[in-house]
């Protein structure tokens, strides 16, 4: 394709100029970057960065083409790519396609030649802010409109946007080594991530999707064993009807939450978020078991996080604390050792537990994947 | 958990000389560990042999040994020095095999010393094959087929299932040393009796072979509480079958998807787990076949290598420095990360850019070797390149690897290539450039070279447009192991093209403070001619620069050294070292000045550019360099000072050559003017040998200069460094060449003091030197080769440079003369710096220190093992004692061939040299050894009345001397060349000997030294160890040094 220009606005008026790639468009949101490596397409196929425009600090994307495998919903969510460089050819083994021309078929616009670490230190010291990718002919004062008529992704409501309309249910993976009457589980899908799914369906569970509307009667319907807060995008303090849903089914059902679903668990249980400068997305975060000491680096995705009961962002402890909560004791059982923000919690008087991160990896290491066989066992 | 307080006292084994396939990494690892836990307190304890190391100065560690890395020595060095501890794996192979050997002997238990970093199952584990290959089994991972074999049947019998081509591969040597690729059942029985003559224990594995799959490297490190991160990951563009260290190398991977490459991370992880490396890092290599996914484990290293230095280097993660604090019991999230300062270790890099290493071969070296990259490690030094893109960065690569001339592949025709690329060669890359630029497709090449499209595809942008990935505005910007996710407190800067934003100039990190800069230019890659020791220099420089506070800024590509340590400067930029980009770093340095001696030719050839573009230069200006070099200038200068140089003549055409060759006079000694290192430089005797040269090296259409200078034979060569401050001159150290001129300066043995020269002649050479330098207008060191033909002193050359003898030299006599040296260029005067005057020249105490250069023949089948004015050895050693012959002794053991102490000797040596070869026969056998000689020698000898037995020549039928080396009943080798008759009986026998490891003297002076060395030890028994900062402080004072 012969590239235009195109370039990155953001709304503190910083402007970094690039070649137009991908869908022949604009797009404006919040602009975040993610520090992974690898799995490009994992990324912008994951429903938690609807809303965004995704910037990959690593400089070469599309690589290894675009497989059906690797995908994590139905469609691309992330409202544009902006890169360093990028690539289209299909001519690695296991692609199905070229990158480029995929997010041109899905109507995504990109852009390359950007100087992305010029972006991302910007970002890191304003913090994320809004902005969009513009078409170099469309003009500046334009583009600011657009801009500005993009709401904040504070306060904002965009799980309605990705969850799915009805009930769907999924049965237990042949090759998993359930019996197809291994423990259902009930998913409230604010967006959850299809390797969220695939963990639990290959370790035998059979798992129904709910809508984010759901009510906790239509959650309990058909007696799940559990119930399962996903990832999913927005701003959790704008998600109150979840939160209801979640207190809702508290006490009654085992609950155990990931990402957005932690942050959903933990303002049921009565705690506070916050909104961090810039977010931790990437592949390389060290997050602390504080019950065993061990350190595992994990996959993260999240514009958000959850205050401690004291309303501070920074765990100092590197116990496992214990703090009371409307659901009686719970135990701060992970933290983020780059910021000592808080990753995950495990609830004492009634059964359940959360993590921030993503330990369904996809993309990202694998070494807490063990996340599911904790909730799984703790089921039977 | 905290530090042990239990341990106190560690002692560290350096990995020796450069060799192939163990480099200066080694230094830059071992350097980082006695710094860090000096830091945490602990006492250091070093044991090396290698001089040329930063990490053998004596403010490095507490008490330091250059001594051979025998179990001898080392043993004798604990029982004195009573370490609580060994830490074994900063030293590669080397320490490891050692510290292995000390605890089988049981001198580890005998003094209570313990095994830190990696202990003794978790070692032999990853090394012994058999032993690896079930721990891996266990773990449910896969590895090629393969069979072990200890005999060549039993390896016939293995190939039958395992088929050709088939991967030999001997057990317990270096960088793949003896083995090979059989493509043929010929091949296949040289290659396993190659491999079974090198391996240590006599065996060899057989591989099913995996070539052309996808080679990746990942570096691991764990801590004791079995937290584990991947520090970084290396895709090998050379798809299996070139060994990695030969191998272009990208970091991180490119073409392999997410889920992919955390099953290989999985995998990783899992291996070192099974081996049990239960604190520090560990290098796993894969082969991984991009179309079924397949993923096999080749192989681990329990230690820190080649590959973690340029992993520490490409991500900011110093693993030596956290290895060794992992081995004292921190965890990784106890240790901070430098580069941020407010994260901790345990997470892992990511990159916003890409890295790109090249080795660099020097096969034209050795003339006979067939340049082919196979299982074997071949490269003898790598560059590495930073870019923001992959073409950014392999472009720069390529070009910091200076070529001296680059492969001319345009007459070959595109089958001629294509077929190339099937078995890979150093030129293999200009080879496909070639190809892409006269429009061949991507498909057929990488059908050839297994090489992943993706990678060709990049090639093929760049072969049609060069200057692509520069375009936009340069700008710096900073590895800092995060992305940018964290603020870089370290200043480790590449350069970069960038798009600049609207309107806007692009942006640039680096700080550059208020304080005034002094740019130090690096050596570039190792090479041989250009080693380690020039790195040593500018180290030193930076330390200089840095006690006299001003910033010291560091220009380099070589991942290997010491040099390109964030710790090591103020402002480090990870550059090539040519002119543009050099040029790109003034920029923003806007540098006080900027030293072009210490980094040996390479910054010197920018002297003149950078002068012409205005930059100020620290020491000795172009114009007198000019002096130095220009022969015409240098001659007239020497004739001025009235001291004499060998006649010679210069001529740009082979017809020219022949006719002043007549006033000149035989023998001659020829090279062409653009050479370094001795590069194709040789001796010939008459005008048939000219032409022959001429007609081999001489390209009459080029008009290149040839240099033909009377060949003094005979001669006693001696090397003096010196310093001058442009009106005073200190001599710092003259050595006596072991061998006599026409063995070049850096591949002979040398002695400090000398050995056999009158006080007469040392004066006479002080003046000369004196004279020299002064007239030159040298500020910094200069080094002035001499040779005494006849009792008549003559010069040969002179360097206005750091030469390869610093750091030896600086060792020998205590003082640090590089550093005296960037004092001085930074303004100081001589009389200020409070040198001893007493004895000037000759060091100090009552120590003798031998240099010994360590040749890599046996990487090279082919190549004639004989000593010759091209300088050919990669490393050196010092051997240190209170005699002579003892110090010659320990050099040579050092070298890897230990003089026998007793046994049989061979002696053959030309015409010339039988008087000679009669005194060499009375020592050693009054030393007890059997004596066997070829017909003419054994008759001088019997004349003397010394008992020897004649062996038969090759051409005189079995069993001949030959037959008698490779039956092992053979100890020591004195064979002196006749004439340079190739594939002559001395090649043969000079080979056998190499091959089978047994001393091999190849001139008459080294074969004395060796005959009288090996008398004195009869004598004197094992010899004692020294501890360089007691010699040193022997001589008291300083001399008001830093
Ligand atoms: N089974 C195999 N098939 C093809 N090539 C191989 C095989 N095993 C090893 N190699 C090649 O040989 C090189 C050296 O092998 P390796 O096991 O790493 O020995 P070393 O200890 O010398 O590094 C590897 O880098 C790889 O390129
Ligand atoms: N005229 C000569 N007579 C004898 N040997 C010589 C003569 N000139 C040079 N050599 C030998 O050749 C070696 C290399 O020559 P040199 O001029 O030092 O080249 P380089 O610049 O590579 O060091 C010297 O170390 C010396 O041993
Ligand atoms: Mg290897
Ligand atoms: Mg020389």
């Amino acid at each position: 394709m012969a590239a235009g220009n195109a370039y990155v606005l953001l709304e503190d008026g910083s402007r970094f100029d690039g070649l137009a790639c991908g869908a022949p468009t604009y797009a404006v949101g919040e602009v975040v970057f993610t520090t992974g490596m690898s799995g490009y397409q994992e990324s912008v196929s994951d429903p938690s960065f609807a809303g965004q425009l995704l910037t990959f600090t690593y400089p070469h994307i599309g690589n290894y083409g675009v497989s059906g495998e690797a995908m994590e919903s139905q469609s691309i969510w992330a409202k544009a790519a902006i890169m360093r460089a990028a690539c289209d050819f299909e001519d690695s083994p296991g692609a199905e396609r070229g990158w480029l021309s995929w997010l041109a078929d899905c109507g995504v616009p990109g852009i390359s030649d950007v100087d992305t670490r010029a972006l991302v230190r910007h970002i890191r010291q304003e913090g994320s802010m809004r902005g969009g990718l513009f078409p170099g002919e469309m003009d500046g004062a334009r583009a600011m409109e657009l801009i500005a008529a993009e709401p904040p992704m504070q306060g904002r409501d965009l799980a309605r946007v990705v969850s799915p309309g009805e009930v769907s249910e999924l049965a237990a993976a042949r090759n998993g080594h359930g019996t197809g009457h291994g423990p259902l589980i009930a998913v409230l899908d604010t967006g959850v991530k299809s390797s969220i799914v695939r963990k639990l369906t290959e370790r035998g569970a059979r798992v129904r999707l709910h809508p984010c509307t759901s009510s906790p009667q239509e959650l309990l319907e058909g007696d799940p064993d559990a119930v399962l807060l996903g990832n999913g995008p927005g701003d959790p303090a704008a998600l109150d009807y979840v939160v209801e849903t979640v207190r809702g089914v508290l006490g009654v059902k085992p609950v155990w939450g990931i990402c957005l679903g932690h942050q959903m668990l933990c303002r049921a249980l009565g705690l506070s978020t916050f909104k961090l400068p810039f977010g931790h997305r990437g592949a390389n975060h060290p997050v602390k078991d504080l019950s065993t000491g061990r350190v595992e680096i994990t996959s993260q995705n999240h514009g958000f996080a959850v205050l401690g009961p004291d309303g501070g962002e920074l765990i100092d402890s590197d116990e496992p604390v214990r703090w009371e909560t409307d659901f009686g004791a719970a135990l701060l059982s992970h933290v983020n050792l780059y910021d000592r923000t808080v990753e995950g919690l495990t609830l004492l008087d009634v059964p359940g537990g959360s993590v921030q991160y993503h330990p369904e990896a996809g993309p990202g290491p694998h070494d807490s994947v063990h996340f599911f066989d904790r909730m799984l066992s703790s089921l039977a | 958990m905290p530090k042990r307080t239990d341990i106190k006292k560690i002692l560290i084994i350096g990995s020796g000389p450069i060799v192939i396939g163990q480099a200066a990494e080694f230094d830059y690892s071992g350097v980082q560990a006695c710094r860090v836990l000096r830091a945490e307190g602990y006492e250091i304890v070093l044991v090396n042999s290698n001089p040329a190391t930063i990490m053998t100065d004596p403010e490095v560690a507490d008490a330091t040994y250059v001594e051979p890395l025998l179990p001898g020595p080392v043993a004798q060095v604990i029982e004195r020095e009573r370490p609580d501890a060994l830490l074994p794996t900063l030293g590669g192979q080397t320490a490891l095999n050692l510290a292995k050997a000390l605890k089988d002997d049981g001198t580890l238990e005998r003094f209570g010393v313990e095994l830190i970093g990696a202990d003794y199952d978790a070692i032999t584990c990853a090394e012994d094959r058999e032993l690896f290959r079930t721990a891996m089994e266990l773990a449910g991972l896969r590895m090629p087929a393969s069979a072990i074999a200890t005999s060549l049947d039993q390896a016939l019998a293995s190939v039958e299932d395992l088929g050709l081509p088939c991967i030999v591969r001997p057990a317990f040597t270096l960088g793949g040393r003896g083995g090979g690729i059989a493509r043929t059942a010929q091949q296949f029985r040289e290659i396993v009796a190659r491999g079974l003559e090198a391996s240590p224990i006599g065996q060899v594995l057989l591989d099913q072979s995996v070539l052309g799959w996808g080679e990746f490297e990942l570096e691991v490190m764990r801590d004791k509480a079995d937290n584990v991160v991947i520090v970084c990951s290396i895709e090998n563009i050379d798809p299996m079958g070139v060994h990695t260290g030969d191998s272009v190398t990208v970091a991180p991977q490119q073409t392999l998807t997410d889920s992919l490459y955390q099953r290989i991370r999985d995998q990783a992880i899992a291996v070192i787990r099974a081996v049990g490396v239960e604190t520090g890092g560990s290098n796993v290599q894969f082969a991984v076949n991009p179309d079924t996914e397949e993923i096999l484990v080749i192989e681990m290293n329990p230690r820190v290598s080649r590959s973690s230095a340029l992993a520490s280097k490409a991500t900011g993660f110093p693993i030596a420095k956290i290895a060794a604090r992992l081995a004292v019991g921190y965890l990784l999230e106890e240790i901070d990360n430098d580069i941020t300062g407010v994260t901790p270790a345990a997470f892992e890099p990511t990159l916003d850019y890409v890295v790109v290493k090249w080795p660099r071969f020097a096969f034209e070296k050795f003339p006979g070797a067939t340049p082919s990259l196979s299982t074997h490690m071949k490269s003898v030094g790598e560059a590495m390149a930073i870019g923001r893109t992959f073409a950014q960065a392999f472009a720069k690569a390529m070009r910091s690897r200076e070529l001296d001339k680059p492969p001319c592949l345009g007459s070959l025709s595109d089958e001629a290539l294509l077929e190339s690329l099937s078995t890979p060669a150093p030129d293999r890359y200009e080879a496909i450039f070639e190809l892409l630029g006269r429009g061949r497709g991507i498909e057929e090449i990488q059908r050839q070279s297994a090489i992943d499209p993706w990678f060709l595809r990049e090639m093929k942008a760049l072969a049609l447009n060069p200057q692509g990935p520069f375009s936009g505005q340069r700008t710096f910007k900073s590895v800092d192991t995060c992305a940018a996710e964290f603020p870089a407190r370290t200043p480790y800067h590449y350069s970069s093209f960038e798009r600049p934003a609207h309107g806007g100039p692009v942006e640039n990190e680096v700080q550059r403070g208020d304080r005034p800069s002094v740019m130090i230019l690096g050596a570039g890659p190792n090479r041989i001619g250009q080693g380690i020791e020039f790195d040593y220099c500018c180290v030193h420089a930076a330390m200089t620069v840095r006690e006299l506070d001003m910033d010291a800024v560091m220009v380099n590509c070589n991942p290997e050294t010491v040099s390109t340590d964030y710790d090591t400067s103020d402002r480090l930029y990870f550059e090539p070292l040519t002119l543009e980009d050099v040029l790109g770093v003034v920029e923003v340095e806007k540098p006080h000045g900027v030293i072009v001696q210490f980094g040996g030719q390479t910054p010197l050839k920018l002297a003149a550019g950078l002068e012409q573009a205005g930059v100020p230069l620290l020491g000795t200006s172009v114009e007198a360099i000019d002096l130095a070099e220009d022969r015409g200038r240098f001659g007239a200068l020497l004739q001025r000072l009235g001291y004499q140089a060998p006649p010679y003549a210069t001529a740009t055409s082979t017809q020219q050559a022949l006719d002043c060759a007549q006033q000149v006079g035989y023998p001659l000694l020829v090279r062409p003017s653009y050479v370094l290192g001795g590069r194709a430089m040789e001796i010939v005797y008459s005008r048939d040998g000219l032409a022959d040269y001429l007609r081999r090296e001489v390209d009459d259409e080029q008009r290149n200069t040839i240099y033909l200078d009377r060949f003094l034979e005979d001669a006693v060569e001696v090397d003096v460094d010196a310093l001058c401050d442009g009106a005073e001159v200190w001599i710092g150290g003259i050595m006596q060449h072991v061998e006599e001129a026409g063995v070049h300066s850096g591949d002979s043995a040398c002695v400090l003091p000398p050995h056999s020269l009158g006080e007469e002649m040392l004066e006479q050479i002080r003046a000369a030197t004196r004279g020299i330098a002064l007239e030159i207008g040298v500020v910094g060191l200069i080094n002035v080769q001499y040779a005494i033909h006849h009792g008549q002193l003559y010069v040969i050359e002179a360097n206005p440079r750091a030469s390869r003898t610093v750091p030896f030299v600086s060792k020998a006599v205590g003082l640090p003369l590089a550093k005296l040296a960037c004092q001085i260029m930074l303004g100081r005067r001589i009389a200020d710096l409070g040198l001893p005057r007493q004895r000037e020249g000759l060091g100090f105490g009552d120590h003798v220190s031998v240099k010994e250069a360590v040749m890599p023949f046996d990487r090279f089948d082919g190549a004639d093992a004989v000593l010759g004015p091209e300088m050919r050895s990669t490393g050196e050693v010092m051997g240190i004692a209170r005699d002579f012959p003892t110090a010659f002794a320990k050099a040579q053991a050092a070298a890897g061939v230990p003089l026998p102490a007793s046994g049989t000797a061979f002696i053959s040596v030309t015409d010339s040299d039988k008087s000679g070869a009669v005194a060499i026969a009375q020592l050693v056998h009054d030393a007890g050894f059997a004596i066997v000689a070829t017909r003419g020698t054994a008759e001088a000898i019997t004349r003397m009345g010394v008992p020897v037995t004649p062996l038969n020549k090759i051409g005189e039928g079995s069993p001949h001397v030959v037959d008698w080396i490779e039956r092992g009943d053979v100890d020591l080798v004195v064979n002196t060349p006749t004439g340079s008759g190739a594939r002559s009986d001395g090649w043969e026998i000079r080979n056998a000997a190499t091959r089978r490891g047994i001393p091999c003297l190849t001139t008459l002076a080294a074969g004395i030294s060796a005959a009288r060395a090996i008398a004195r030890a009869g004598t004197a028994g094992e010899p004692e160890v020294l501890c360089l900062q007691r010699l040193h402080d022997q001589r008291g004072n300083r001399a008001g040094v830093a």
